[in-house]
């Protein structure tokens, strides 16, 4: 123990008397340990943040489209013919034992003008419960009623950066008129702010009405009872995937799809949606992988260099400890551990580096950097073990060096 | 008289060099006692180093025997060599050879460092061994801040620090002026009286006609082997 903290205080000696060099020396070790804390805490800020944007879409929720699901995602949407009805999701509501909620929306695209102001956006038609089911609440006013549903008001929910566009900061929009595919609406509530979704659509940038006023006033030429998608929320989370079942079977049914047939619809889960946001990070993860192995492995072949020149340099020391009695494992231990001492401390710079630039990173990225204590501790390990691999061949050089040739070296 | 601390027979080492050999050592027979102050002599190139090196375990023969303090070392490992060394040996030699990086009293802990088990009164034993050699008010100097005499008197203290059965000095004069040389030999001449065996390697007569047994080398063989009654005095005022 006396003899690996004597040598250990002798490293950190030999370090500081060639500072400049053992700076660079460690400089691949610092960016390699670096990268690996950035990509850990990047990879998990990012994961994080996904997570927190999914779960934004509404709690324990199901989505189900028009169209079947391809390999590459879902195409469906305005695109398709829908193949969904307002019948269909009603008979989710009164079939499905694991149902919550059941809302559906009915979409298009229109320009909206308040004063002279005027905004284009997504118009979604839906039924009083959607803020139940997505989870999401009115900031000011009420959201849709029944009744507003049942007499197909003119009446419109606006998305928070809907109403930052059409009225200037401070001003009241509820209660206020616009007009919509120039019909006169009147605003009854302006809906929380939510964010992005994982595929970079801005939630808050959509308004509301009731469906009926959208099948029959906004898209009149529609088929009757028509709708885009069916969001359903399960009872539990522990029953999203029941229901997906459940809803599964029961469309099938209803659309007349026997076994061997390609379902019509879709049903996705948002845990289907966090794993497909994941293959993006993956990506990322793996492109920070690389780099740091390739830093970790410059770094070592550095550190393997510069104990190849110590151990030479050092010749002569090395023959008076041999002479005084250094087995050969005493010299290779000293040089293993002046290895790992450089390759340690890089890992100790290459960590605070490397917190500083994921905080960075997820600061440009809107996420919030997770630096765990346990990749702290893998960095340190993982650095001693580059300092041992790669300074294992100069250290057993210096031990196998002759005593007498040692002593002489000039 | 009891077993010899060095017994030599037929001793031989034989230097590969490109295609031709060099015979350092062509067959020597010696035997040195226990508390002896022996003087190694011969001209350059006479094989005094190389039958030093050898009779202090840092390198083997080629052919022929070798006891250590009745111990045939003849074959043995370099780590059982490196022991030999640690606990029986010290090492003096003409260009001091301290670590440049560490203070007089680590220089003089290096032994212990790699002494098995690990000994416990570090720093106490150092301080010691440095009052001993008249240095320990240089204790926390580096080699760079001591003059030659004084760095060689730190290697005393090393030499000295595992109370080793002998120490070897190859030429411990040869980078010293007269008058601190003749301190050096004072100080080693102290340690013989203290019963340790003592073996210098030296081109200078002087000194040897200080010791009570010269052996003169010469071309790998012993010319003389000559013992004095009478040690002409050693010890200067
Ligand atoms: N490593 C070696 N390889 C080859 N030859 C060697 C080696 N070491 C010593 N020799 C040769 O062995 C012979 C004896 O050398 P040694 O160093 O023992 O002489 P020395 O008596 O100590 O001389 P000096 O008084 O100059 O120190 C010399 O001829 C030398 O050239
Ligand atoms: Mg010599």
């Amino acid at each position: 123990m006396n003899i690996i903290l004597t040598m250990i205080r002798l490293a950190v000696r030999a370090l500081l008397a060639y500072k400049v060099r053992s700076l660079l020396t460690m400089l691949g070790i610092i960016i390699g340990i670096g990268s690996v804390i950035v990509m850990i805490s990047v990879g998990r800020g990012a994961h994080e943040s996904i997570q927190r944007q999914i779960q934004s879409l509404g709690a324990n929720m199901l989505m189900i489209f028009s169209g079947s699901s391809q390999k590459g995602g879902v195409r469906a949407g305005f695109g398709s013919a829908p193949t969904l009805s307002v019948r269909d999701a009603q008979a989710i509501e009164r079939e499905c034992p694991s149902t919550l909620y059941v809302s559906y929306v009915l979409g298009t695209s229109a320009q909206l003008v308040a004063g002279k102001k005027n905004w284009g956006t997504r118009v979604w038609g839906t039924t009083s419960n959607y803020n139940q089911v997505r989870d999401w609440q009115v900031q000011d006013g009420e959201f849709i009623t029944d009744q507003q549903v049942r007499s197909a008001s003119s009446v419109v929910i606006l998305g928070s950066s809907v109403a930052e566009n059409l009225f200037d900061p401070g001003e009241q929009a509820v209660g206020q008129q616009i007009r919509i595919k120039n019909m006169p609406f009147r605003i009854i509530g302006v809906m929380q702010a939510r964010g992005r979704t994982p595929s970079g659509q801005d939630q808050d940038d959509t308004v509301l009405v009731p469906y009926t006023t959208m099948s029959r006033k906004l898209v009149p030429n529609r088929l009757p009872g028509v709708v885009h998608f069916i969001m359903v929320s399960a009872q539990s989370q522990d029953l999203v995937e029941v229901l997906k079942q459940e809803v599964e079977e029961l469309l099938r049914q209803r659309h007349k799809i026997i076994p061997g047939m390609t379902d019509d619809f879709t049903v996705r889960t948002l845990d289907e949606y966090a794993n497909m946001a994941g293959e993006t990070t993956n990506t990322m993860t793996l492109l920070l992988t690389a780099v740091a192995a390739i830093s970790l492995l410059v770094g070592g072949i550095g550190i393997m260099n510069i104990m190849l020149v110590s151990v030479t340099e050092r010749t002569r020391e090395i023959g008076i400890r041999m002479a005084v009695g250094a087995r050969r494992r005493d010299i290779l231990l000293q040089f293993l551990i002046e290895a790992m001492v450089i390759s340690i401390i890089g890992g100790i710079l290459g960590t605070v580096v490397g917190i500083v630039t994921a905080m960075i990173v997820s600061g440009l990225a809107g996420w919030v950097a997770i630096v765990g204590l346990d990749s702290i501790i893998l960095a340190t390990l993982f650095s001693g073990a580059v300092g041992i691999f790669f300074g294992f061949y100069p250290a057993r050089k210096a031990s196998c060096l002759d005593p007498i040739e040692a002593l002489r070296y000039e | 008289m009891d077993s010899p601390v060095i017994r030599f027979q037929g001793a031989k080492k034989i230097y590969p060099m490109s295609g031709e050999t060099v015979e350092a050592l062509k067959g020597v027979d010696i035997n040195i006692y226990s508390g002896e102050l022996v003087a190694i002599m011969g001209p350059s190139g006479s094989g005094k180093s190389t039958l030093m090196h050898i009779a202090g375990l840092l390198d083997s023969l080629t052919e022929g025997k070798y006891w250590f303090d009745g111990e045939d070392v003849s074959f043995i490992s370099r780590d059982q060599q490196a022991d030999i060394r640690n606990k029986k040996i010290g090492f003096i030699f003409q260009s001091f050879n301290l670590l440049a990086r560490c203070t007089a009293q680590e220089n003089v802990e290096l032994p212990m460092l790699y002494q098995r088990p690990a000994p416990s009164n570090l720093h106490q034993k150092s301080m010691e061994a440095l009052r001993m050699v008249g240095m320990e008010n240089r204790s926390s100097h580096l080699p760079s801040q001591l003059s030659g005499g004084q760095q060689q008197r730190v290697a005393i203290a090393r030499a000295l620090i595992n109370d080793p059965t002998l120490i070897m000095a190859d030429e411990p004069t040869g980078n010293l002026d007269t008058k601190t040389g003749k301190e050096i030999m004072n100080t080693l001449a102290a340690l013989h009286k203290n019963g340790i065996t003592v073996i210098i390697v030296t081109h200078d007569h002087e000194v040897g006609q200080a010791t009570q047994r010269r052996i003169f080398l010469r071309d790998g063989l012993i010319e003389k082997d000559e013992k004095q009654a009478q040690v002409s005095g050693l010890i200067v005022s």
